[in-house]
């Protein structure tokens, strides 16, 4: 049900940006989706990629502070009201939303949002129970 | 085990007459023989027969580093140049460094000192020992080589430095104490990390740590990330090197070898005698040194001690450890920073490791001091609210600690460089 998603501090320097994402070349390592939030000191890099564990790795080893959590993908409809629609049921629901990002999987043309939580496993039942398709692992990482 | 018990565990009344009998003979000579004594104790009043109880010290003037750098480079000898075997020199920070000779004898009461401290630190002969204190003109490192001979036990004398290296030689030759900077061995318990070697799997228990202040959280964090025991020693080499003084096993404050270093601690400000267990600068005078002995040395080194008898029947004083230095206080906007009252505060945030660095301004006619603290792992999260939170959380404890506002600042895993010796924490700009 969950995504792993690779997170990465960053302090606001020129060139950090590049440097993740050369590190991630250099493995052959595929960004299927990203975020990126910011102070006016850092930020922080959010990434969705083909092989997560060894993204982890090779940027731990290239010295980056980087860690993995989990994350919910959701399809939503490609339409006007579509996340409307999604943001309605979570807000009845009183669920906040911690952060989220949205991108277009490649394989079949769908539209879908990543969501982090803070009540992971209520946002889980409540997307669910609304009838809205929470996508498997598979759905984003086939290549 | 307990080195020399018949120094180590004298009766106070035994050593005090002892300390007297050498005090008199060494203020005798430098009066006699060193043109620097002579004025300043001719200056104050002093003549040697004055001296007649261990309280009478009070009345002698105190010698600085600045005096001691005055009479670069042997000015302040004792005895003729023929007769010095060895000299070593302080890191200096600015200019020239203090240069002080050891005659046989000197070397001789060196190694005697070392050994009780390794013994004090659990380090018995036939022990593997290796020894990280930097080789040269530096105290540390043939301090310790010297102790850990006269102790019985093997030398790996790997100096400072190249720490997959370290870290190999302490797996293969089986080494059971580790001697280097706490700085040094933190960043060796890292590079073990990044090895997969767990110290618990091989043969080291004791980490024989000095030559720069540290903090009691430190302690914890270094034995709970390594397994290893860690024992703080401390010396300088304006009195002899390492060696003055050092903790038994119960960690409760280090014993000073009395018997050859008598220590005081004085209010910095007024130069007055604070009694056990006041916090102030320690200050010691020579009791047995050869060739370059000092009467009421500044250390500039801040400190309490007491004079109960340890767990350990060790006799002699004990100082608590080194908070700080007089020289390494900061006074930002009139408020008096020491760079260790920063690393309690980090510490004792769950996780942080003490890697940071202050660096300090001068905005308009405002001090600026901020703190960078590098993130890793354990403080790192992909939420913005869990690093600010973080953030204002160091922010509040540096506030509850110094009374003042300070800039906080995360940044990158090894962005501060790290050392091998001893480990810059503060940038002044303001001079610039």
């Amino acid at each position: 049900m969950q995504v792993p998603q690779i997170s990465v501090f960053l302090e606001n320097k020129v060139g950090r940006m590049a440097d993740v994402t050369n590190v991630l070349a250099e493995n052959r390592i595929n960004i299927i989706a990203l975020s990126v939030a910011d102070t006016s000191e850092f930020g922080i890099l959010r990434l969705i990629v083909n092989r997560p564990e060894l993204a982890y790795q090779v940027l731990k080893d290239a010295g980056f502070t980087a860690m993995t959590s989990f994350v919910i993908a959701v399809e939503v409809e490609d339409k006007p009201g579509g996340l409307a629609r999604i943001l309605d049921v979570l807000t009845k629901a009183r669920l906040n939303v911690e952060y989220m990002y949205a991108f277009v999987e490649r394989a079949t043309g769908r539209a879908a949002l990543i969501f982090r939580f803070d009540k992971e496993q209520d946002a889980v039942k409540t997307l669910q129970a609304a009838g809205i398709n929470i996508l498997k692992k598979v759905d984003i990482f086939q290549e | 085990m307990i080195w020399n018990e018949k120094y180590e565990c004298m009766p106070r009344k035994g050593l005090e007459a002892l300390q007297l009998e050498r005090l008199k003979a060494v203020v005798k000579k430098v009066y006699d023989k060193v043109p620097f004594y002579r004025k300043s104790f001719d200056a104050a009043g002093i003549k040697p027969e004055s001296v007649r109880t261990l309280e009478d010290l009070r009345r002698l003037p105190f010698t600085s580093k600045n005096d001691l750098r005055d009479n670069y480079p042997l000015g302040l000898l004792t005895v003729p140049q023929s007769e010095v075997r060895e000299i070593h020199g302080s890191s200096g920070t600015t200019g020239k460094p203090i240069i002080v000779a050891y005659t046989g004898k000197d070397l001789d009461i060196w190694g005697e000192v070392m050994a009780r401290t390794l013994a004090c630190a659990g380090c018995e002969p036939g022990d593997v020992i290796q020894n990280a204190y930097g080789y040269g003109l530096f105290t540390g490192g043939l301090g310790l080589h010297g102790g850990i001979l006269r102790l019985g036990a093997m030398v790996i004398p790997m100096s400072g430095g190249n720490s997959k290296r370290q870290i190999m030689l302490i797996e293969d030759m089986g080494a059971k104490a580790i001697c280097c900077t706490p700085s040094y061995f933190l960043s060796l318990v890292e590079t073990a990390e990044e090895m997969k070697v767990r110290f618990p799997d091989t043969k080291l228990r004791i980490a024989v740590l000095g030559a720069e202040p540290w903090t009691e959280n430190m302690r914890r964090e270094i034995e709970k990330r390594s397994g290893v025991l860690a024992i703080d020693i401390y010396g300088l080499s304006e009195i002899i090197g390492p060696g003055v003084s050092s903790e038994c096993r119960c960690q409760n404050g280090l014993h000073i070898n009395e018997d050859h270093f008598l220590p005081e601690v004085i209010n910095p400000g007024t130069g007055e005698v604070l009694g056990d267990g006041e916090a102030g600068e320690i200050v010691f005078t020579s009791l047995t040194k050869d060739a370059t002995p000092v009467i009421r040395f500044r250390t500039r080194d801040i400190c309490s001690i007491t004079h109960d008898k340890c767990e350990c029947g060790r006799t002699a004083a004990r100082m608590s450890r080194v908070t700080g230095r007089t020289d390494d206080m900061l006074i930002i906007r009139g408020v008096n920073v020491f760079p260790s009252q920063v690393e309690s505060v980090l510490m004792a945030i769950e996780g942080a490791e003490p890697h940071y660095q202050i660096i300090v301004r001068r905005e308009g006619p405002l001090d600026d001091m901020e703190v960078q603290v590098e993130v890793n792992e354990r403080l790192f999260s992909d939420k913005i609210r869990g690093l600010e939170a973080l953030e204002a959380k160091i922010r509040d404890e540096l506030y509850a600690v110094l009374g003042l506002r300070v800039g906080v600042k995360l940044v990158e895993p090894k962005t501060i460089e790290r050392s091998m010796g001893k480990a810059k924490r503060v940038i002044d700009m303001r001079g610039q």
